[in-house]
């Protein structure tokens, strides 16, 4: 019970210090770059539930981003364009809207789709490749090979999706300007707001017996089988949930950033959110937040001094947490936390009377 | 309905959840036969090895039935079968009426077969009763999993009871003894309310307590449950079993109660040998 207590107390903390410290105390443009953060922090969100919690390593979370990304990109471009053709289509000669943009023109639609795009396809490839068993380094690789595809074809298609430009220079969010400052501090607001309750959506899940089921999936698939469920399915809704996080992500994104584009869901991208679950902590949901938060400000920062230097720290980082702390830093803290309770334990036990202490689990 | 006399008004509450199961409403029509399980002519091989070559078996409601056999006998491939886990070349297996072959796993345990594996699974980072209860609750849709558990069902109360792991109930699986796995198995497949058992060697690498233990454990479980086992161990065998079928080279080699089976010179001479000069 004190663990609850404990975690609401933390999730208060952190809630004050992204709602009030942090617009409070932060410049404008690193508010800004906080916002993108979070955003990959909800993307990063879904990585933790579908691999810290239900054992799929899934490598490709950016085809998910980017399908939620143009699918609001492209009903703010088609909005800018007020019944003309969007910029970009124009440069590369297309005469006629094409008919898979046309339903973007609707918010309602397009933000339905931000969502339930993401839900579908993940839905449809979970059905194919659970129901035959595909699993483990086999689904990771399948996973990340549909990454790679899906940015060739982004790119291939100039004309329909503005090719390795991506869709940008928006000029109107629902009324006002995406530049402007007031504009930002709401989306960030807004993008943290998100975050928060998918958390404690997520959270939620974790906990009920739902919860319970995808790590008994995690750790013994077969078995499972034999209890009377069906893995597959169990497996197919955990991966869509995900994925609709990573699509919901992708579209907060494109307001906070300003365009979505090839370079930014493909699979190197895809790949560092999932070393940055890792190390932050994939079992614990918190750790998958902490570590997208984290290892993208180290990124940023990096960047600033020495470029190329953050892809040897961040392969460093990642090799150093999988073969000592597979747990990642959320891990480690829990396991400090535990040897000090031991500690003060000891000395306690040794008045009273002995016996090991009974660890309750509680899902992070 | 062919069910045997149930013990306990709670008891006939949850039958009547699981009445809803497929298995009932197929096993209905079959009210009237006496005849569970009923496997014919099944063959099963693999890369042209017959691992079971034209078996025939019958186990009746409420039986307690002991599957013995020397190594790579074709037992665990037999239950591999019966459970989906093996598809057979040739035969089928009925239960209470309904043909298992081609069915897939889930699906016939929520016709009402529950099994045990050669190597105990539970789920180690789930608790005691997060076991129990992950078994208790499979017949519920997707949807209704995603309340928190509150509390312990009594379904799950009675099983920690039946297998003795009431103090254990909270700590995780994965400190458990190999003996208290094996009992958390058989508690899960209990707390499913199955109308056949199957269980792999259930008392291998057991202590002596332990196995006896499992064996007062089988007893009871064996009043109101039909219950296959597979074991090796005479001792356990000569202690609990009445019912034996001996299988051999994938054939079924003899079938009769103990003493019958421990009788049979072709039994002593391809099984027993040694063994039975030592019990005798
Ligand atoms: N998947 C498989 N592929 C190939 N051969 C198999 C397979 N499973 C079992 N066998 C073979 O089939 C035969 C029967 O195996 P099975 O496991 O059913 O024996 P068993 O009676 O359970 O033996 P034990 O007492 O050792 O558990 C063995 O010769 C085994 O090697
Ligand atoms: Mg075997």
């Amino acid at each position: 019970m004190s663990e609850r207590v404990r975690g609401y107390a933390l999730f208060a903390t952190v809630a004050l210090l992204l709602l009030v410290v942090a617009p409070l105390a932060l410049p404008a443009f690193r508010l800004d770059e906080l916002a993108k953060y979070l955003c990959l922090a909800i993307a990063a969100l879904g990585i933790g539930l579908a691999w810290g919690q239900g054992g799929m390593l899934t490598l490709g979370q950016g085809v998910f981003f980017g399908l939620g990304g143009y699918a609001m990109g492209m009903y703010l471009k088609l909005h800018d364009a007020g019944g003309d053709l969007p910029d970009f289509m124009v440069w590369s000669g297309v005469e006629r809207l094409p008919a898979l943009w046309q339903p973007f023109g609707n918010p309602v639609v397009a933000l339905a789709a931000v969502v339930l795009v993401p839900v579908a396809v993940a839905v449809l490839l979970g059905a194919l490749v659970f129901r035959r068993r595909v699993r483990g380094a086999y689904f990771a690789i399948l996973s990340q090979a549909l990454a790679a595809a899906f940015v060739i074809l982004l790119v291939g298609q100039q004309g329909l999706t503005g090719g390795t430009n991506g869709l940008t220079n928006f000029y109107d969010f629902f009324g006002r300007d995406p530049e402007a400052e007031s504009t930002q501090r709401t989306m960030y607001f807004v993008v943290a707001g998100v975050l928060g309750v998918l958390y404690l959506l997520a959270r939620q899940l974790v906990g009920s017996r739902f919860g319970r089921l995808l790590v008994a999936v995690r750790d013994g698939e077969d078995r499972v089988r034999f209890l009377g469920y069906d893995p597959a399915l169990v497996k197919t809704v955990t991966f869509a949930i995900s994925a609709g996080m990573a699509g919901l992500a992708g579209a907060l994104f494109v307001p906070v950033v300003g365009i979505i584009s090839p370079s930014l869901l493909g699979v190197v991208p895809s790949l560092e959110l999932v070393v940055a679950v890792a190390v932050g902590g994939r079992y614990a949901l918190a750790g998958a937040i902490l570590g997208a938060v984290v290892m993208n400000y180290a990124k940023t920062s990096f960047s600033e001094e020495w470029a190329g230097g953050w892809l040897y720290l961040q392969g460093a980082l990642f090799i150093l947490v999988m073969t000592l702390a597979p747990k990642g830093a959320v891990g480690l803290y829990q396991q400090a936390r535990d040897a000090l309770a031991r500690r003060r334990g000891a000395s306690a036990a040794a008045v009273e009377k002995p016996g090991v202490a009974v660890k309750e689990e509680v899902p992070a | 309905m062919s069910e045997p006399p149930v013990r306990g008004a709670g008891r006939a509450e949850e039958r009547a959840e699981a009445a809803m199961s497929e298995a009932e409403t197929a096993g209905r029509a079959e009210a009237g036969a006496r005849e569970l399980l009923e496997i014919r002519g099944l063959q099963v091989v693999f890369d042209g090895f017959r691992a079971i070559d034209g078996v025939d078996l019958t186990v009746r409601q409420g039986e307690l039935r002991f599957l013995i056999g020397p190594n790579g006998a074709g037992k665990t491939t037999l239950i591999d079968v019966i459970t989906g886990l093996t598809r057979p070349s040739a035969g089928s297996v009925r239960f209470a009426g309904t043909e298992l072959v081609g069915r897939k796993e889930h699906r016939i345990v929520r016709l009402g077969i529950g099994r045990t594996f050669q190597t105990s699974v539970v789920f180690e980072e789930l608790t005691v009763v997060e076991n129990l209860d992950l078994a208790a609750t499979f017949r519920r849709p997707l949807w209704a999993l995603l309340r928190r558990r509150r509390g312990v069902s009594d379904t799950v109360a009675e099983a920690l009871e039946t297998v003795g792991l009431t103090d254990l109930a909270e700590r995780p699986a994965g400190v458990l003894s190999h003996g208290q796995r094996q009992w958390l198995e058989i508690g899960m497949l209990i707390a499913q309310r199955p109308r056949l058992l199957l269980l792999d060697e259930p008392v291998a690498g057991m202590s002596r307590q332990e196995r006896e233990r499992t064996g007062e454990l089988l007893t009871t479980i064996a009043e109101d449950h039909t219950v296959v086992v597979v074991e090796h161990d005479m001792e356990f065998l000569r202690r609990y079993a009445s019912q034996v079928t001996v299988l051999h080279e994938g054939r079924v080699l003899v079938e009769g109660d103990v003493a019958q089976v421990r009788a049979d010179p072709r039994v002593q001479e391809v099984y027993l040998g040694r063994t039975a000069e030592e019990a005798a």
